[in-house]
């Protein structure tokens, strides 16, 4: 039948089941809490999740979390990405280096960031720098080991006609080597990307002024949970951002790996 | 241009693990001579080539090019590989500039020089292609402009179109063949398929496995006027399965 097979082409379209299924969820939550089945201090319904939401943008505070919060993770990430990158195409390149830092990365790896907090707080006190110190352990390790996998499996015969063709040192590595990987970097840096937004609301929970994290450890000492649930769904939405501009990103520069 | 390879010898790893590669590989080639290496896998023919182009070391003997000991790669000894022979973020021209801009040309010369190879090899129009967008025998012409843009004494060509569907392969191999009569190039062929080697060949080596030997020479004297007429000609078919049965007795023998 027609309106069959133009359901199916509808649904064959990668983004319909996706909004579907956000809106199922969506649905059920306004259907559960509607009915009156669930206690509205544990459940808020998405109209009194909007009016905290607004009133929180209005007061001001839901954008200077926000901006807090962002702030402290790009920082973080910015010097784990700018550090891991040339430490991974070293080690991805010398097997020296790789063989001296590749167990160390390998143990620091598996200890738990959030782990860290205690020390980070007795060294660097209540400020910025420890909150932008987790977010930079959390993700330099992970950053390098992904970026020495990439650079490892860089065909040689890429390497070799460079060589061949008269090209020597540097150049074979910002000519041949980064391009090649320029895909495989920055899907690394958007996968831990997600990571680093995950600490960061750790670390406010433990300790901070303000901040999307912040806010919710506020909001549970009021018994306020559909301000708990305007921080998730921001929380969830700048991620969810960031992780599109990746792509976007991605698309632009690395067209050919498409 | 004179390329000597003197009694070379390689062997790869140390101690007991040590493994004799090639086993006393001589041979000259001089300028405007296309000469191939076909042998089985395991013949060590692609290790004889990337001792010329100076990304191994011989374990013993030498390898000179006008005299001169090869110690390195360099862009006298252009280079075409089987697999990922172009840059895949590169456009067709790019690659082909890939090796004039390592070397610091000026762009001027750069563009000149990318838009002759390319129509060389008959793809001016392709110049702006990403690698993913040419055919497979497309990409190793462009791979084949690159190393001839920087116009190298000698060609090395591993197993270039052992990756092609065989119709492609007679196409390129036909190419290949005006390529070499118009430009007058040098030539080092490596190839597994005895009647490529034969086709485009003036000299061709017949190498042994284990170790890698050159075992018989053949100087191949045929009319190549018109190559798809060579390839059912009997005297070409004879000399073929004369050369099969040789290599095929090389196999048997290791059974």
């Amino acid at each position: 039948m027609a309106w069959s097979s133009a359901l199916r082409r509808i649904f064959s379209h990668p983004w319909v089941l996706g909004v579907l299924g956000i809106l199922t969820v969506f649905g059920v939550w306004l259907l559960v809490t509607s009915s009156g089945l669930v206690d509205k201090l544990f459940l808020p319904g998405p109209g009194a999740v909007w009016l905290a939401g607004t009133e929180q943008f209005q007061r001001g505070i839901l954008v200077a979390d926000a901006v807090a919060s962002i702030r402290r993770v790009f920082l973080g990430f910015m010097i784990s990405a700018g550090l891991a990158l040339p430490i991974g195409i070293a080690m991805g390149t010398n097997r020296t280096i790789c063989n001296f830092l590749e167990p160390l990365m390998a143990l620091i790896r598996y200890m738990p960031a959030p782990a860290f907090i205690p020390l980070l707080i007795i060294y660097f006190g209540l400020e910025e720098l420890p909150k932008v110190m987790l977010i930079f352990i959390g993700t330099f390790f992970f950053n390098t080991l992904m970026i020495m996998d990439a650079v490892k499996f860089v065909p040689s015969e890429l390497v070799e006609t460079a060589l061949t063709l008269g090209g020597r040192g540097l150049p074979i590595l910002t000519r041949v080597v980064a391009p090649f990987v320029a895909p495989q970097v920055l899907d690394t840096y958007r996968i831990n990307m997600a990571s680093a937004w995950n600490l960061v609301i750790v670390a406010e929970l433990v300790a901070a002024n303000e901040g999307l994290g912040k806010r919710i450890s506020l909001a549970q000492r009021f018994l306020r949970t559909d301000e708990i649930f305007v921080g998730l769904i921001v929380i969830g939405l700048i991620g969810l951002l960031i992780d599109l501009g990746f792509r976007f990103l991605m698309r632009r520069a690395c067209s050919w790996a498409n | 241009m004179h390329l000597q390879v003197s009694n070379v010898s390689k062997s790869f790893g140390e101690g007991r693990d040590c493994k004799l590669v090639l086993q006393d590989i001589s041979f000259e080639l001089v300028s405007g001579q296309f000469m191939a290496l076909v042998g089985s896998s395991g013949s060590g023919k692609s290790t004889v080539m990337r001792l010329i182009a100076g990304l191994e070391r011989p374990s013993a003997g030498s390898i000179h090019l006008d005299g001169e000991l090869v110690r390195r790669p360099g862009s006298d000894r252009g280079m075409v590989f089987q697999k990922y022979s172009l840059y895949p973020w590169l456009t067709a021209a790019q690659n082909v500039a890939f090796g004039l801009s390592l070397q610091g040309r000026g762009k001027a010369e750069i563009r000149e020089r990318t838009a002759y190879f390319l129509d060389v090899v008959g793809l001016a129009d392709a110049a702006r292609l990403l690698p993913r967008e040419l055919s497979g025998g497309m990409q190793q012409r462009v791979a084949i402009a690159r190393a001839l843009a920087t116009e190298p004494k000698v060609l090395l060509l591993d197993e270039p179109f052992g990756a092609l569907d065989l119709q492609i392969r007679e196409s390129m191999q036909e190419f290949l063949h005006d390529l070499w009569k118009t430009t007058g190039l040098t030539a080092l062929l490596i190839t597994h398929d005895i009647e490529e080697a034969l086709l485009l060949a003036g000299t061709v080596h017949i190498m042994a496995p284990r170790p890698g030997r050159i075992v018989h020479t053949v100087d191949v004297r045929l009319d190549r006027s018109d190559l798809r007429h060579l390839r059912v000609s009997q005297p070409f078919l004879e000399l073929r399965e004369e050369l099969a049965g040789r290599l095929r007795s090389l196999d048997g023998s290791l059974l």
